[in-house]
């Protein structure tokens, strides 16, 4: 306990010793404040109330999380029917594999002339990119079983029903967070783009408009709003995992 | 002796072939209600093959092969319990949950499976440990609980497959004599997979011995050695006189 607590400490103390260097270093290094303001410019940016920050936050909030919850539905859909038939994996992993490497970034300017620009557009963006490591890495887990676990099931004239519920679904979770660990990430990062190419509203689109003017306080300021949205999410998703999965289980 | 009692299994001349490869060739051997049979041979004998024959889940290839008797009827889902080189247990079970596992898919009724489950971690030694998981147990406990879930649905047979191939030599004399008293305990007939020589004979009351290159049954042997076994027979004269007769079939000698 006093380890875990000695730990939690020096990661606050990490977190405050940047921006200690941050602000000392904007102070005493004499540099402009269009090229980095401090962390009190920073905070000041927060409380001006034309930046619209509370609707913009909810814009984005909601292609990150629209985006990540369609492509954890989806990918963990496609990895089950996978595990389902033999022959529509055979036929369709390569080609997913082939399509993850896409630059998802450069479909951006497809997605604006498929779906114009908007909230939907960047929860696809966000969705393609987030896709396919949650399909990839449960994909994975549902077929790391043992053999003979298996053949302990068939020697019981157990259902395919019941290895599915029992064993392989329960067995791959920890896959499935490990892929949707790196998704959480991801999804932030496609709503952005997606928000730079193109859109009217939200945290990207605000640090464009800013960028214009040179408003460096309020383009830290959206940094620092998406980072806090990504931690959100990440948050969430490990707070599941720890519900879900015991300790011994979690993929590292 | 044959026909005084019926055999629980019956095998004449069961053969299995995997494509070219004979897998099992004519292994003929009774295995009586309540004995603990040993197969031993190795690597490449077929004696883990075997073992999946009498699991039901691979069908034999030639060959008369009967399950059960009269008086000593054999269900394939319910009568048969399985325990591995691995223990295999389900990490995000606990003890309890992961001994229950065979239950849950046969369906038994719920309370009457967990009352069993707590009593056969008892008879393995592992009460105190239900709630535990399976990371927070050594090896050979990990075994002990692999063993009450082969249990737990009351099978009449048990196939052990190296079940403790994987411990260190000391825990794995201690599992010896342990399972010994489980199986004094339980009354059940015992199908026991191992390639070492001494555990074959010390454990069964009976040694089918396997040979590989062509994979072929070479012998077939009671060990007239009294119950309950102590580690001092293993300096009997008698006990070397089996292991001796073994690495000879074994072309060891």
């Amino acid at each position: 306990m006093n380890s875990k607590l000695g730990r939690y400490t020096l990661g606050v103390l990490a977190h405050a010793a940047l921006i200690l260097a941050w602000y000392l270093f904007v102070r005493f290094g004499e540099v402009p404040r269009f090229v980095m303001p401090s962390p009190g410019d920073t905070l000041d940016a927060l409380l001006q109330p034309n930046y619209g920050w509370w609707s913009n936050i909810v814009v984005t909030g909601t292609e990150i999380f629209a985006g990540y919850f369609l492509a954890l539905v989806v990918g963990v859909a496609l990895a089950l029917a996978f595990t389902w038939s033999g022959t529509l994996e055979a036929f369709f992993m390569p080609l997913l594999v082939s399509l993850n490497m896409i630059p998802k970034v450069a479909l951006g300017p497809l997605i604006i002339v498929w779906f114009k620009y908007g909230v939907l557009p960047n929860s696809l963006m966000a969705f393609s990119i987030c896709v396919f490591p949650i399909l990839l890495t449960t994909a994975r887990g549902l077929r790391e079983i043992e053999p003979e676990l298996l053949d302990l099931v068939r020697s019981l004239k157990g259902s395919r029903w019941q290895l599915f519920t029992k064993i392989q679904l329960p067995g791959a979770l920890p896959y499935i967070f490990s892929g949707m660990k790196v998704g959480a990430i991801l999804a932030v990062a496609g709503a952005v783009v997606g928000e730079f190419l193109g859109s009217d509203r939200g945290l990207g689109y605000l640090m464009l408009q800013v960028q214009v003017t040179l408003d460096t306080p309020a383009m830290f300021m959206a940094v620092l709003l998406i980072t806090l949205l990504g931690m959100l999410l990440y948050g969430i998703v490990l707070l599941l995992e720890r519900w879900l999965v015991p300790k011994d289980a979690r993929l590292a | 002796m044959p026909g005084l009692r019926e055999a629980f299994i019956h095998l004449a001349g069961v053969r299995k072939v995997y494509g070219q490869h004979l897998a099992i060739s004519d292994a003929s051997f009774d295995v009586m209600p309540g004995e603990l049979v040993s197969l031993v041979g190795p690597s490449g004998c077929g004696k883990s093959t075997l073992l999946k024959v009498l699991a039901g889940l691979h069908p034999h290839d030639g060959g008369e092969l009967r399950m059960g008797s009269a008086s000593h009827p054999f269900d394939p889902a319910r009568d048969v319990g399985m325990v591995f080189q691995a223990p295999l247990l389900l990490k995000w079970r606990r003890i309890l949950e992961n001994v229950l596992l065979p239950a849950e898919i046969l369906g038994l009724p719920a309370s009457a499976a967990r009352e069993r489950a707590y009593e056969l971690l008892k008879l393995v030694g592992l009460q105190g440990y239900e709630a535990k998981y399976p990371y927070e147990l050594s090896g050979g406990m990990q075994q002990r609980a692999a063993i009450a879930r082969a249990l737990v649905h009351d099978p009449k047979l048990v196939l052990m497959d190296e079940p403790f191939g994987a411990l260190d030599a000391l825990t794995r004399e201690k599992m010896n004599l342990e399972l010994l008293r489980i199986w004094k305990e339980a009354g059940k007939t015992i199908v026991f997979v191992t390639h070492g020589i001494s555990e074959a004979v010390f454990l069964g009351t009976r040694v089918v011995v396997l040979t590989a290159g062509p994979a072929r049954m070479a012998d077939n042997f009671e060990i007239d050695l009294p119950h309950p076994r102590t580690l001092d027979m293993k300096t009997h004269e008698r006990f070397g006189e089996y292991t001796r007769r073994i690495y000879r079939l074994l072309g060891m000698e």
